[in-house]
């Protein structure tokens, strides 16, 4: 039996990574938002690695954080351990990660979702959509309840069809044996959506007791403070190590000897699974000349005893998973809690979607994360965070945001997707973003804030410290250009102490600044500064100016981006009436009908000649109207 | 104006007297006058519309004359285009157009796409709406065009040239990409700035090699630019004579349009002479003052070959060293003629002022000049190199797309000089990297990433 269970602006369905930040971000900007999810235990649940972050993942929290959305500041109150990646090489590529207390992150994200006002969170399956003339005007769950929404997102993760594999073992399931989504799934391609099937996997956990530490090598965290959130004041001082050890010939061997009884092998994983993110096995056949594969031992929280084993992502037979970690030195003992598992779910193929992340099949239907054909926890909140801000932008009927390339990583990810779709799990890395140099982690603020503040998350008062701060930061800028440095004889100890050659005449502070030997307190040394900078601040002064004269040449390259990002595509536009253009070509644009020449450009099949006469045609339209 | 600067050899390819790179846009004044030096100092941008001026192009760097020129300027909207257009009319035959292009490109235009000035011209609203199927048929032909002769030249050694070096960089790519993306895998060995300083000099070695085939290109088409010098009255007009009358002239005495030198071409065993700068020889013979004069040092700095003319019959003279001095570090071959008459030059003197290679002849008896061929042939060819077998590149656009590959590869070796970290240096060499693409005609995309997750064994 159904029943009219109420009606809401946006209804997000799932609470995971992607669920999460976008029932928090619909909420905030202003819409009455509803989240169901299957289980109320697992929100923001972390199936795989107890991680957040890392290079470009981290920076993607970073920019989450900066629009508004949660996830940075959830996992600054419940990190275990904290470093800063990559310190040697340059400011672009910086990048933080956490390891979690998985259980606290979800318990402190469910905590803010409940309180937060506008927001409702339930327990529930849905198995339908309701579609009113191509429109998604609310969703039916199992029991019969019937939700009626202005918006809905869906972001189901891993769950559609997911069947987990095991060795010779395949049940239909959720992650970590949840109930899977089953009817929802049917449903979405009874609508008309192409869905491809992927594949992913998970490590065995083990207990700690179990672990001789002393025959692995300790990882610390990071002993200056950090965190994600510009928000965060309070640090977490007591941090857990993890741990690193090493695949041996004797693990090889035994991988070998039981490749017959992998599923991935056998035939039994259908599945496309990510390159990034291979199984032990995979691993041991493509590089079999490798002598032996790093294990990261990572706890998954204060209060348990499980422990993680990165690096050791595997569907081989559970018997087999025992004898591969009694083969790794420090683990001859250990007790395996949960073995490792791929798991094979449904997604749909992304280019079906806008760059709002909306659906081109039906209106006023959004879907982020897994669902999109990404993996990763960062990847789905990123998605999940701009799909919220679109269903409840459009939900209380204002304009929706879209982020370029040249804007953030998230920006990166979605036009990605959308503009090429994805035939493996997708994954950030930072070199998929033209404009590395650009989306740094130290500068997520400069670049998002505006963004966040326009359309509401960023509240007032963080807005106006942001904006002090950039003052700031163009204030001290300013002065270093003013300044004269003359080559007195302190100057030239400070520049030879560094390994720099002495000057030759004078130069100005911020030229100074630009040689490889100085840094920013090598400056204030010598013209100190007459009020206290922030730390931040410094920090962007300094990095805006050692490598203006690149950061220049990129924001040129953004410019010609931009330019032909102006040059909009209607969404009418009739393909088949432009002769000239390549059949590939012509089929492609209609598949993912680009909004601009940009995104035209980037379609793989679409070459310059069908962008000039893309554009030519464009062209004639406007003249025609004119003369006309 | 939305577009951003372009430019492109404008004349078709090939031997012709002149040849004109064209600008088109909003920098294309700013561009032409930090290259254009002109009488008075007078820039481009305080002269009048559609009008035309005789200068020099420099490298703004060195203020190094590159051409000699006539600059042609237009101010929008009157022009093809509709944008400003600036059109440098220089000399004709790969090299010398190359040169002026390459200079626009490292100034900050871009080279144009197949058809672009025809899109612009549509785009900006010079061809009515009649015409733009026609501007869409073009577009296609000279992109297919393009492809067609692209495909042509790149079949065989040149592409797997460039596959190769692509290949070689898109390794060290993966390398430091890999070492950014998964900072803690210890079975990469990290990309460090002296493994990469390697990498960079090796791959600039290889483009300059490809690069240095163009010089053999222009060698076939060109000629050898050669040089006749020596004091007076030891036989230059006679060698010259013999030169021109022993092998049919190619082309005789074109007056440069810009330059008041005459080139005489002859074809020596297979290698073409251009000879330079005869009619000097043949007014003045005083080419020895001239030796102090800058004018004759420029036109010996850009010769290929030099032949420096002894009288047999004459002691060595101070003049003479003089003259080996000037072209010291060069291909030279010695001529001593007048073995008619006794011998007083001492030939241990030449040698040891310089001379490597010595032929000796008598004009006036027509003595000695097969010699003197075989010593061209040979100093050129070495031998070894068949005609057949040269695998050069000819085609303008992709000369400038090595130029500027070679140039994105020197900023990557001066930034890890200055000790700029490894990730930023990394933007120059993928530059380089996409260049060379361009040449071969192969995408971007996905590229670097494959390489990655085949070349290491990554993930969790």
């Amino acid at each position: 039996m159904q029943y009219d269970a109420g009606s809401y602006d946006v209804i997000v369905i799932g609470a995971g990574h992607a669920g999460s930040e976008a029932g928090l971000a619909a909420a905030r900007v202003g819409a009455k938002t509803l989240m169901i999810t299957i289980n109320l235990d697992m929100v923001a649940f972390m199936p795989c690695n107890p991680s957040v972050g890392g290079p470009a993942k981290g920076i993607v929290v970073r920019e989450i954080d900066a629009l508004g959305g949660e996830m940075g500041k959830n996992i600054d109150k419940t990190y275990i351990q904290m470093r800063m990646l990559n310190t040697a090489k340059g400011p672009a590529v910086r990048a933080l990660r956490a390891q979690a207390d998985k259980f606290l992150y979800q318990q402190e994200m469910k905590k803010t979702i409940e309180n937060e006002p506008n927001l409702t969170l339930l327990q529930g399956m849905v198995e339908e959509l309701i579609v009113e003339d191509d429109v998604c005007t609310g969703v039916i769950t199992k029991t019969g309840a019937v939700y009626r929404a202005k918006t809905v997102v869906i972001t189901t993760g891993t769950f559609l069809r997911g069947e987990i594999i095991l060795g010779d073992l395949k049940y239909s399931s959720g992650p970590n044996n949840q109930q899977p989504s089953i009817r929802l799934s049917e449903h979405l391609q009874e609508l008309g959506f192409d869905l491809v099937r992927f594949k992913t996997g998970t490590p065995p956990r083990i207990n700690s007791h179990t672990i001789d530490y002393s025959k692995t090598e300790i990882q610390p965290g990071d002993k200056e403070h950090r965190a994600f959130s510009y928000e965060t004041t309070k640090f977490i001082t007591d941090q857990l190590p993890c741990w690193l050890t090493y695949t041996n010939e004797e693990t090889h061997k035994i991988i070998d000897d039981n490749l017959h009884r992998s599923p991935m092998y056998s035939g039994m994983i259908k599945g496309t699974g990510p390159r990034y993110c291979p199984s032990i096995e995979d691993k041991i056949v493509r590089f079999n000349d490798k002598p032996r594969h790093q294990i990261f031992l990572e706890p998954e929280g204060r209060n348990t005893q499980e422990v993680y084993v990165q690096g050791l992502s595997t569907s081989l037979p559970e018997e087999v998973q025992h004898k591969i970690l009694r083969s790794i030195p420090g683990l001859e003992k250990s007790e395996m809690m949960r073995a490792g598992y791929a798991i094979e779910y449904d997604s749909i193929v992304p280019t079906q979607l806008w760059p709002t992340l909306e659906t081109k099949k039906l209106k006023n239907l959004y879907t982020a994360g897994q669902i999109n054909g990404t993996s990763g926890y960062e990847e789905a909140a990123g998605q999940g965070l701009m799909a919220g801000i679109n269903a409840g932008l459009k939900a209380i009927g204002k304009e929706e945001l879209i982020l370029s390339r040249a804007d953030a990583y998230i920006g990166v990810l979605i036009d990605d997707l959308v503009t090429k779709g994805t035939n493996e799990p997708y994954r950030l890395l930072t070199s998929r973003a033209e404009y590395r140099l650009l989306l740094r982690h130290d500068n997520a603020d400069l670049r998002l804030t505006e963004f966040g503040h326009k359309i509401g998350l960023i509240k007032e008062d963080r807005y106006q410290s942001f904006c002090l701060k950039k003052a700031a930061v163009e204030a001290e800028k300013a002065r270093l250009q003013s300044i004269f440095i003359k080559p007195t004889e302190q100057v030239q100890q400070i520049v030879t102490e560094g390994g720099g050659s002495e000057l030759k005449d004078g130069i100005r502070a911020s030229d100074l600044l630009k040689r490889p030997e100085m840094s920013y307190s090598h400056i204030n040394q010598l013209i100190p500064s007459e009020i206290e900078l922030d730390d931040d601040v410094t920090e962007q002064v300094e990095i805006q100016i050692k490598y203006e004269g690149y950061i220049e040449k990129s924001l040129q390259q953004v410019d010609r981006l931009k330019k032909m990002e102006n040059k909009k595509i209607p969404v009418n536009i009739d393909y088949d009436a432009i002769s000239g253009l390549a059949t590939e070509a012509r089929q492609k644009l209609k598949q993912v009908l680009p909004l601009s020449i940009a995104q035209a450009s980037r379609i793989s099949g679409v070459n310059p000649a069908d962008v000039s006469i893309l554009l030519v045609y464009l062209e004639q339209g406007k003249i025609a109207r004119v003369e006309g | 104006m939305e577009f951003d600067t372009i430019t492109a050899i404008s004349t078709p390819m090939g031997e012709g007297a002149i040849a004109i790179v064209r600008i088109s846009g909003d920098d294309a004044y700013q561009i032409a006058d930090s290259i254009y030096r002109g009488p008075g100092n007078k820039r481009l941008e305080d002269a009048d519309s559609h009008t035309i001026h005789y200068g020099h192009l420099v490298n703004p760097k060195t203020e190094e004359t590159v051409e000699e020129v006539m600059v042609s300027i237009m101010k929008g909207p009157k022009t093809f285009t509709r944008e400003d257009v600036v059109e440098i009319n220089c000399h004709g035959g790969i090299v010398s157009v190359n040169r002026v292009l390459q200079l626009v490109l490292s100034r900050g235009a871009r080279l144009a796409e197949p058809g672009e000035f025809t899109k612009r011209a549509f785009l900006n609203g010079r061809i009515d709406l009649s015409q733009a199927e026609a501007v869409m048929d073009l577009i296609r032909a000279k992109t297919d065009k393009a492809m067609n002769v692209a495909l042509g030249q790149m079949e065989g050694r040149l592409s797997q040239l460039i596959r190769r070096l692509r290949q070689e960089i898109l390794q060290t790519l993966a390398q430091v990409e890999v070492n950014i993306d998964y900072p803690e895998y210890d079975d990469v060995e990290e990309m460090t700035h002296r493994l990469f300083l390697e990498k960079a000099y090796f791959v600039k070695t290889e483009i300059e090699k490809i690069l240095n085939t163009s010089e053999q290109g222009k060698i076939l088409r060109d000629g050898l630019s050669t040089v006749i010098i020596g004091r007076p009255n030891v036989g230059k007009s006679s060698l010259l004579n013999s030169l021109v009358h022993e092998n049919k002239a190619i082309v005789t005495d074109i007056p440069g349009t810009t330059r008041d030198v005459i080139e005489e071409y002859v074809n020596v065993r297979g290698v073409p002479l251009k000879l330079v700068d005869t009619a000097g020889i043949r007014e003045t013979e005083d080419i020895v003052e001239r030796i102090g004069v800058e004018r004759s040092r420029a036109v010996l700095k850009e010769a290929d070959l030099i032949l420096l003319v002894l009288n047999n019959s004459a002691e060595l003279t101070h003049e003479d060293e003089l003259l080996f001095e000037a072209i010291e570090g060069m291909d030279v071959i010695v001529i001593i003629n007048k073995t008619d008459l006794p011998r007083k030059i001492d030939l241990d003197q030449v040698k040891q002022i310089g001379a490597k290679q010595i032929v000796s002849t008598s004009l006036l008896e027509d003595q000695g000049i097969d010699d003197l061929e075989e010593a061209i042939a040979s100093l050129f060819f070495k031998g070894s190199l068949e005609l057949g077998d040269l695998t050069y590149v000819s085609n303008a656009r992709h000369i400038a797309l090595l130029g500027q590959a070679l140039q994105a590869i020197e900023s990557s070796i001066e930034a890890i000089e200055a000790g700029i970290p490894i990730d930023l240096v990394q933007i120059d060499f993928t530059k380089a990297w996409e260049l060379l693409g361009e040449i071969i005609g192969e995408s971007v995309q996905d590229g670097l990433i494959n390489q990655l997750f085949s070349q290491f064994c990554l993930g969790k």
